[in-house]
């Protein structure tokens, strides 16, 4: 706060605070006693409906005694707490040391849990009930948001339990996934073969996967596949997974496999990313994940 | 208020009133006797209830950290919060009720703060004495004497509520792990805390505070009396036949039956006096009247002259059966009706309550996804809770859409006692239905048990 303000504000808010309670001490102590007329029956004064009077009886002293115990519980609290104005307190207390205090306590009571885990074989960990579902806990809370509850995926987002794996499948390839992130891109490429070269290539790319094709097409879009896209999905189409260039000669389309949805993709580009978790799980986590992601496919 | 003309006299007084201490004398009787009954009753279920077991476990306990309260053999998780509201409301119109009829009965016999106060005035009576020792106790100066007592008396207090502290929280984490915690100084600090706080609202409630919990805090206190009419049953001194009072009534004429000895007034807890009628600070204990009783007895009177009545029957000189003939008028058949129902009906909730419960969570991103084979697939996540102890195996079914169906493995195996998360997958064939979102309904049955089985809505989108 003090970056923008001067330091007469925490005096103002200081000064204001204990101004205020030390003058309730002092109500206090003041009203305690007074002075009445005496053999008097006192009354507040006030009279409803007539004849109906109120009388100020006293309150009973351990009442008294709550606005006193109330007066201290303050100054303590402002001594030991930051309330007044920059002013730390004694216990130097703040929202994100508790919140670092709360994760260190959490992590010191399931670390252990997760280390253990950690030190065991990927294959292992697969055969391990308990492992695997603490995994599908982390997958349900982490990934199912794209991924599904499943893992089947939805259109853009893959599908984890098929075989097919864009950035490769093997357990260090899912796992530097998991922990860097990817991010997949394909240029547009649209203004460099123009409306009907991007459907040639289109239909061509169709004929690889084995889809209802033109064939006339399909001929013509075969040296402009070879020039504009061999370079990331390899000359025969299968993909490429150190660039995360997808395999177009198998059955499985992230975003769809109806002509129109191919000739967007290419025309378009498409780009795509999954975000990196190694600052938000940590490796033991992620060595678990990656286990029960693997046995997602493995079924 | 001021008269015109009074002479200034001023005094100095205090606005806070510094508490009389009031030592009630022993009472026996058949009134005492009915709250000791109900001491006994309340105190041995507080303190024994806790160390029961069931079923390898603690019969009854209050897990908030696994979200799961344990009744013998009934498991409730959080969503059976409802039974908490009908517990509520059973209590509440059985406080209504006994209100309406016999006054401040719940104050009288069963409250903790009358309870306690009982438990605490006994110790005191068994270390100080009776009414006179422990006055004349405490005008004496401090000598080794009164300190010895004092010590002893505040010892077996603490020690009481100490043990009071220590089973409450028994009845929230496993109390045989607590006493073992306490002996090995394992306690951990909430246990602690609420060990030591609850304890410490023990001895000064029951210590120290006593009428004053019932004069200046408790709210039921005060709108008990609200609840009051004139035939509901409260402590009467009969004035008719008392007054005039004075001594030796026995031998004198011209003088009501009250002897003026004075021992509605020892007796009582709150230190009024009943002979200037209903007061708000009448806890409803019937100290008086057993009080009243003996010496009635003594000087050969009849009993009653302090008694349970009413102010119909004490306007219109009601006999005994007149006036309990009123306690059938219709705002008390309106409460027992009420409370009669709902007891009822929640008796046969719990009864017929189903041990599993079923919720369905769509997944929220992946909405409805095409699949090799032209089918329809939508993802759910199904919340499956056993709140039966025995592990059972349910098998899942779906409904709602032609040809609806779940391509994998239809059994969830789940543990006594705990819930499981389930991804599911839902197909159709395509074509089955238009797009836009079709209700289905989920079912999940025991494969052991046909009976413990469940349905749950959801809907299945097509895009």
């Amino acid at each position: 706060m003090n970056e923008f303000t001067s330091s007469f504000w925490d005096l103002y808010i200081s000064v204001i605070t204990i101004v205020s309670i030390l003058a309730c001490g002092l109500l206090m102590l003041g009203q305690s006693k007074r002075r009445v007329p005496g053999g008097q029956a006192e009354t507040t004064g006030h009279t409803w409906d007539e004849d109906l009077g109120e009388y100020n009886n006293p309150l009973p002293r351990w009442w008294m005694w709550l606005f006193w115990i109330t007066i201290v519980f303050g100054l303590a609290y402002l001594a030991l707490y930051p309330g007044l104005g920059s002013y730390k307190g004694l216990w130097q207390w703040t929202q994100v040391s508790q919140l670092e205090a709360e994760t260190a306590r959490h992590e010191e009571k399931f670390g252990p849990l997760y280390e253990r885990y950690a030190q065991m074989d990927l294959n292992a960990l697969a055969a391990e009930p308990r492992a695997l579902a603490i995994g599908q806990k982390l997958f349900l809370n982490n990934c199912a948001q794209c991924h599904a509850s499943d893992g089947a995926g939805s259109r853009g987002f893959p599908d984890l339990t098929d075989r097919d794996w864009l950035w490769g499948g093997t357990p260090e390839a899912v796992k530097a996934s998991i922990a860097q992130g990817r991010t997949g891109v394909m240029p547009p490429m649209g203004p460099a073969l123009g409306e009907q070269g991007t459907k040639d290539a289109a239909h061509y790319v169709m004929s690889l996967a084995g889809l209802a094709h033109d064939s006339v097409r399909a001929a013509r879009g075969k040296p402009l596949f070879a020039q504009s896209c061999a370079a990331c999905h390899g000359a025969d189409g299968t993909g490429n997974p150190l660039l995360g260039a997808p395999n177009l000669a198998d059955k499985t389309w992230l975003y769809g496999a109806a002509e129109p949805v191919i000739i967007e993709t290419i025309t378009r580009g498409r780009m795509n990313q999954m975000p990196a978790h190694k600052e938000l799980l940590g490796d033991s986590r992620i060595h678990l994940l990656t286990a029960y992601v693997l046995s997602l496919s493995q079924q | 208020m001021k008269a015109p003309g009074a002479p200034a006299q001023f005094v100095e007084q205090a606005l806070y009133e510094v508490r009389r201490t009031i030592h009630p004398r022993a009472v026996h009787g058949w009134f005492a006797g009915w709250r000791w009954a109900l001491v006994w009753a309340t105190q041995l279920v507080f303190y024994g209830l806790a160390w029961l077991p069931w079923n390898d476990r603690q019969a009854v306990l209050f897990d908030i950290a696994q979200r799961k309260f344990v009744i013998f053999g009934l498991i409730l998780f959080p969503q059976d919060i409802i039974y908490l509201a009908v517990l509520l409301i059973i209590a509440a119109l059985s406080l209504f009720l006994f209100t309406a009829v016999a006054g401040r009965l719940w104050c009288g016999y069963a409250c903790p703060q009358t309870v306690y106060t009982e438990i605490f005035m006994w110790v005191e009576r068994r270390i100080e004495g009776d009414r006179v020792a422990r006055l004349r106790l405490d005008a004496a100066p401090l000598s080794p004497r009164k300190l010895a007592l004092r010590a002893a008396k505040h010892g077996v207090w603490m020690a009481i509520a100490l043990w009071t502290g220590f089973t409450f929280v028994g009845y929230f984490t496993p109390i045989r792990e607590l006493w073992h915690a306490v002996w090995s100084a394992s306690l951990g600090p909430w246990e602690t805390f609420w060990v030591l706080f609850y304890g410490f609202a023990t001895y000064g409630n029951g210590g120290w505070m006593r009428e004053q919990v019932c004069t200046y805090m408790c709210p039921y206190a005060r709108f008990q009396s609200a609840m009051f009419d004139k035939d509901t049953l409260i402590i009467t001194y009969d004035r008719e036949r008392g007054e005039p009072r004075g001594k030796n009534a026995a031998r004198r004429t011209g003088l009501g039956h009250c002897v003026d000895c004075g021992v509605c007034v020892q007796v009582c807890p709150t230190g009024i006096d009943i002979r200037d009628g209903l007061q708000y600070e009448c806890i409803g204990c019937a100290a008086c009247i057993d009080g009243c009783d003996r010496v009635m007895d003594k000087v050969g009177f009849p009993r009653g002259l302090i008694r349970y009545s009413t102010a119909h029957a004490m306007e219109n000189e009601l006999t005994r059966a007149e006036m309990f003939r009123r306690a059938f008028r219709p705002r008390v058949l309106v409460y027992s009706a009420a409370l009669w129902a709902i007891v009822i009906a929640a008796g046969v909730a719990l009864w017929n309550r189903v041990p599993l419960k079923l919720d369905v969570i769509r997944d929220r991103a992946a909405i409805s996804r095409e699949i090799e084979g032209g089918q329809i697939e939508n993802v759910y996540r199904l919340q499956v809770m056993n709140t039966s102890e025995a592990p059972r195996a349910f098998r899942l079914s779906v409904l709602g859409i032609p040809g609806i169906g779940i391509p994998d493995e239809a059994v969830i195996e789940v543990d006594g006692a705990a819930s499981r998360l389930v991804p599911v997958r839902v197909r159709i064939e395509r074509g089955a239905v238009a797009a836009g979102t079709h209700r289905i309904e989920f079912g999940i049955q025991s494969t052991d048990d046909p009976g413990v089985a469940v349905r749950e809505k959801s809907v299945f989108i097509v895009r």
